[in-house]
């Protein structure tokens, strides 16, 4: 079987239980590919020894016929996992030489049926950025390129190096994690489906915590079906993160029909943004037309209040974050700066944090400090809480009206360049505003390449589900994917 | 609303971030941008709205008080920049 590493999760598992493939070829497949990739910066540790011995006992696993559905399949993990004895810095450096003791509930999952690690991927640090230029080991590249031209671009963030990976084809699918968007705009970004389940699907246990009322992990894979796969592996209840949700865990992947006949989609006029790009505008009625020819029911909606979740997010998150973040204090784990003569504690904190924190994760922990603050907390903070609040009503109004998903854009523009001048950070945090809603909210949400833009670049729409019902929003996903027919993929240059 | 040089100072203090003195101006131009952004929250009626606590309705847990887990000492500290005889090191605190 040649291009290995090409296969999807679904194609992989059927492979390797008719014996057509062992999990130690796929694996040393990908760890080729992995090694001929530096270019695109996408695996920052990798972890070739864990690979192969999890290989070799899922090849055993699966000759004694116990082959969970990830058995034996290469996965690339965001470095904001912790994964026992291997690095996982969240890309900062204040995590320099940081090697947990313990596994996040995620990755045990993933382990426990089967799957192979191949390394840590690159990420924005702390999960705050949407291009991964802000990780403390450089960036990582869009494997996508315009044409000829060789500008680099971003793969988007805060989970590029999972987005980059799975695009180029180096793993079968990876983690990512969503606080306003860090799934959905790199799937986007890259041609790749990525979904954020509702908050408390995943358990946050031994994930490095950034606001912690907005993050969820989430599979990106190479399509629909991989994603329902390898979500339904992540999902599930854990005594260790008190907000992760005690409900069944459907077979997310047997709910994939196609048939969404009778279904509602909703499309949300406040979607609409001035300065949009037309071939934007294109994709999102391309994709209305598809979901009404596969059956669905086209209703034009309103979320009045979707102005304001940005402004909303940029108060809750940075507060959380720097709640959050207090904890890097050069005691227990990661750096500690060097200190003169005479320095107390205070001095520690405060030179290691400047040494440790790049430039946006200090702004933010700033910023939360700032908007938590005597006198301040109010106006700033409870304000956005209530804002938010109105921002999940809008939600649930639609959704009594009997809609059942939402289509909108999943991001405002294509991939742009790496090393745009972004002079004032507002901009960059303009990239979310089409995810950062369903985190507010609470909600499912998924992006699904459905285009290229004239450039050649993918293009993504975002669907957006009721609570706790991903596998109706995979189902209507998977209908679109398949009106889409997105096929395309880069052309290989690194 | 913008942010004055002093307020930047105080608000890196608070965070425990060294901030020299000379990029104290740009980041409070940086503040004074970001919270500049953040104002448009004033336009919405939150009247008799509640600030959400927990996204998903959900009733936290309740679980025994007990010891469920610990003795790993060596483990607690396996990744601290300082640890000696069996404690995190740090400057002195105290006088």
């Amino acid at each position: 079987m040649t291009d290995l590493t090409k296969l999807k999760i679904s194609e992989a598992r059927d492979a390797l239980r008719k014996g057509d493939v062992t999990s130690a070829e796929l694996t040393e497949a990908c760890l080729s590919a992995i090694d001929k990739a530096d270019a695109l910066g996408a695996f920052v540790h990798k972890t070739p020894e864990v690979a192969m011995g999890q290989a070799k006992s899922a090849d055993d696993r699966i000759k004694a016929g116990d082959a969970p559905d990830l058995c034996g399949i290469p996965l690339g993990i965001k470095d904001l996992f912790c994964t026992k004895g291997v690095p996982s810095q969240a890309a900062s450096a204040i995590l320099n030489g940081f090697k947990p003791e313990y596994e996040s509930t995620v990755t045990s999952q993933l382990f426990d049926a089967g799957a192979v690690m191949l390394g840590k991927l690159n990420m924005d640090e702390f999960a705050m950025g949407s291009s991964n230029e802000t990780s403390t080991y450089g960036n990582a590249i869009n494997p996508w390129r315009r044409g000829n031209d060789e500008t680099a671009l971003t793969p988007g963030g805060s989970s590029g190096g999972s987005a980059s990976a799975v695009a180029a084809d180096l793993c079968l699918g990876a983690t990512g994690t969503d606080t306003g968007g860090s799934i959905r705009q790199p799937a986007a970004f890259t041609g790749i489906t990525g979904i954020k389940p509702t908050y408390g699907r995943c358990s946050r246990w031994g994930i490095v915590a950034f606001a912690s009322s907005l993050d969820q992990a989430g599979p990106m894979t190479k399509d629909v079906r991989d994603a329902a796969i390898m979500l339904e592996a992540m999902c599930g209840h854990d005594p260790k993160d008190s907000t992760s949700a005690d409900l069944a865990v459907p077979n997310f992947e047997a709910m994939l029909t196609g048939d969404i006949k009778g279904k509602t989609i909703g499309i949300p006029r406040e979607y609409t943004m001035d300065g949009m790009p037309d071939e934007i505008e294109a994709l999102w009625s391309e994709g209305r037309k598809m979901l009404a020819d596969a059956g669905a029911t086209i209703k034009d909606i309103s979320l009045p209040h979707t102005k304001y979740a940005l402004p909303a997010y940029y108060v809750i998150a940075p507060a959380e974050a720097s709640s959050n973040l207090a904890r890097y204090d050069g005691v227990r784990y990661g750096h500690r700066a060097k200190l003169a003569q005479g320095d107390g504690i205070t001095e520690m904190y405060e030179k290691t944090r400047a040494e440790g924190f790049g430039p946006e994760v200090q702004r933010r922990v700033m910023v939360g400090t700032y908007v938590l603050s005597a006198g301040f907390y109010d106006a700033y903070y409870n304000r956005a809480r209530k804002v938010r609040t109105l921002i999940k009503k809008d939600f649930e109004d639609v959704f009594a009206e009997g809609i059942d998903a939402i289509l909108t854009p999943a991001t405002p523009s294509a991939a742009f360049e790496l090393g745009k001048d972004v002079t004032d950070p507002v901009e960059m945090y303009l990239n979310d505003v089409f995810t950062v809603t369903v985190n507010l909210a609470g909600l499912p949400g998924i992006s699904v390449p459905t285009g290229l833009d004239k450039q050649g670049l993918p293009l993504g729409l975002q669907l957006i589900g009721r609570p706790w019902e991903e596998g109706d929003l995979l189902n209507t996903a998977y209908a679109l994917e398949q009106a889409a027919g997105f096929v395309a993929k880069p052309s290989q240059w690194w | 609303m913008s942010i004055d040089i002093e307020t930047a100072a105080r608000v890196a203090k608070l965070a425990r971030i060294r901030v020299e003195d000379d990029a104290l101006p740009a980041l409070a131009q940086e503040f004074s941008n970001i919270l500049g952004f953040i104002e448009q929250l004033n336009e919405v009626d939150v009247d008799g709205v509640e600030p959400m606590v927990s996204v998903e309705p959900m009733r936290l847990k309740r679980r025994k008080d007990g010891v469920t887990d610990g003795g790993m000492q060596d483990k607690v500290l396996a990744n601290a920049p300082d640890a000696r005889e069996g404690f995190f090191a740090v400057p002195k605190v105290v006088e």
